[in-house]
């Protein structure tokens, strides 16, 4: 008889970076510089973890991973930090030919997931023909068993080992909440990966009490069946932004982004965007109150 | 007396003219002006988003604004964006790549060097490959010259253009659809035979010897005319959408529409 699955899934974020193993492949959630699981990708960062193959609408979480040396693949359509286009470690890595790459078009990536999601070896789209994605990324095609014949490219299942997210609201079972204007792809990675785990500005005992009623559940756009595990980690996202409580730091990002050409060399100033830990970064950004007066983006 | 800035908008906009009930995405300055001109005057049944998840029915102003200062008629937040706009083809886009061929393939991945180790990375293709087989796309270039018109082919064909060497047979190629291309001294299409590009107007003080010079592979002189100036109504429109003047920082010393002799 197999143990009874616990319901309880609140974790510390050491914890959940403890069940990842190097040579992972690991989707990270959000979209270029916008809610990312930052402090997750913080916690990677303190860890021994290396090799990994990430898979992300990327920012800086690419850039980070990329300059600490804990990519061996990166799978991705941009790398952006929006007001600042040009990740700017990212490009580093790439220019120095530090990381191998699957580069694919936007919904090509979100396809893979969903693929993955639904235990399928691939999907069939039309994106990618006519330009060097194929080639490059060795993507295959397939041609339709009915009377049209069509040829198609056969985008492959993104296979997770694990996804991280980071979302606006959690309960202990795993009930998540996302009040933004936009989820981006993150039910995607959820369903696409082995094992999901979400760290939440607040974590609450029941996701059904509270005072916005029943229409609150339709911020509910993952299941809990899909999540392992949840960290409470408020300012979680920072330095991205967390829609609708707080936008991105665009003066840490240029600090960051300064810091690839002065200094240039990620270890001397892993210390000042990593931390030693998570209320130790916190505190180093001027703590909650100012990061909870970072104004939304205006796109 | 118009700028440069407002005459390429109101040339942009025409790409959106007549185009139906499909979402008008113009990224970057120019293009988004463009396309919220379009809907504010002469193609009111176009969609258009905010720039971040919702659907509006009045074009939303350039620049800093109260975050809520907007009416949202629906929401297409990206993935939804895909099954809604991208992949049904109901979307005409006007984009800015880093490089364009002869044959309208686009990059905005790589320069130089090798897909395993670029001289310079950029953006990556982001959704080049899927918008321009699906749907129409536009492109808006504030610096015409041969290294954004390049001779041969781009470094990394990030979108699809009309080249029979880069046609994987049994593929289906029709929604392939390239329309319009305005740059800082002309407007062109892709009339030509097998969809070679021609200059269909010239900016007003700029000929098309200067075009040719600025451009990497021949052009086609398909020339109707100068290109028409905005007149005061959609001067007005531009200003409303514009209420920062980010239009005036496009071009260097933001000229006027007519080129110095």
């Amino acid at each position: 008889m197999s143990a009874p699955t616990r319901p309880d899934k609140r974790m510390a974020a050491r914890a959940i970076v403890a069940q990842l193993r190097d040579g992972m492949t690991i989707g990270i959630g959000g979209w270029g510089p916008r809610r990312k699981p930052m402090a997750l990708v913080r916690e990677i960062l303190r860890s021994p973890l290396k090799d990994l193959t990430i898979v992300a609408y990327g920012g800086a979480d690419v850039g980070m991973l990329c300059a600490a040396g804990k990519v061996k693949k990166l799978v991705f359509a941009f790398v952006s930090l929006d007001a600042i286009p040009l990740e700017p470690w990212f490009r580093k890595a790439r220019e120095a030919g530090q990381i191998a790459v699957l580069e694919l078009d936007e919904g090509m990536l979100q396809w893979g997931l969903k693929a993955a999601a639904f235990g399928l070896p691939f999907l069939p789209t039309r994106v990618g023909l006519g330009t060097d994605l194929a080639a490059l990324g060795g993507l295959k095609t397939v041609t339709s068993p009915y009377g049209d014949g069509e040829v198609l490219i056969a985008m492959p299942a993104l296979k997770l080992d694990a996804a991280l997210l980071h979302v606006n609201k959690c309960d202990w079972r795993g009930n998540v909440q996302l009040f933004g204007a936009d989820f981006y792809y993150d039910e995607w990675f959820a369903k696409a990966a082995d094992k999901c785990f979400v760290s939440t500005e607040e974590l609450v005992e029941r996701i059904e009490d509270g005072a916005a009623g029943i229409g609150a559940a339709h911020a509910n756009i993952i299941e809990r069946c899909f999540l392992s595990g949840v960290a409470h980690i408020p300012c979680g996202a920072h330095p991205s932004s967390m829609p609708p409580i707080h936008g991105p730091d665009m003066r840490a990002f240029k600090a960051y982004a300064d810091a690839a050409k002065d200094p240039g060399d990620w270890t001397m100033v892993a210390e000042q965007f990593v931390g030693a830990d998570e209320q130790a970064y916190l505190h180093s950004v001027g703590g909650k109150e100012a990061v909870m007066q970072i104004p939304l983006a205006i796109y | 007396m118009a700028s440069l800035a407002e005459l390429c908008i109101a040339a942009a906009a025409e790409a959106f003219r007549g185009n139906g009930e499909v979402v008008a995405t113009g990224v970057g300055p120019i293009p988004r002006l463009a396309a919220g001109l379009a809907k504010s005057t002469h193609s009111p049944e176009l969609l258009m988003t905010d720039g971040e998840a919702y659907l509006v029915e009045t074009p939303v102003p350039l620049g800093p604004r109260a975050y809520d200062a907007r009416d949202a008629a629906g929401h297409l937040p990206f993935s939804r964006f895909f099954d809604s706009a991208v992949w049904t083809g109901r979307r005409h886009a006007m984009v800015t790549p880093t490089q364009i061929d002869r044959f309208g393939q686009i990059n905005l991945s790589y320069l130089g060097g090798s897909h395993a180790q670029p001289k310079t990375q950029m953006l990556g293709v982001r959704g080049f490959p899927g918008n321009s087989i699906y749907h129409p796309n536009s492109f808006f270039f504030p610096v015409h010259s041969p290294r954004t018109f390049v001779p041969g082919e781009v470094d990394m064909v990030s979108g699809v253009g009309y080249n029979p060497a880069k046609r994987i047979a049994g593929g289906n190629y029709s929604g392939v659809d390239l329309r319009l291309v305005v740059t800082n001294l002309c407007v062109m299409d892709f009339g030509g035979p097998d969809h070679a590009m021609r200059v269909i107007s010239l900016h007003p003080g700029v000929d098309f010897a200067t075009v040719q010079a600025a451009t990497g592979f021949a052009l086609i002189d398909a020339v109707s005319g100068e290109t028409p100036l905005p007149d005061a109504e959609q001067l007005a429109i531009i200003a409303t959408l514009d209420p920062h003047q980010i239009r005036a920082t496009i071009f260097k010393d933001n000229p006027p529409a007519r080129a110095a002799a």
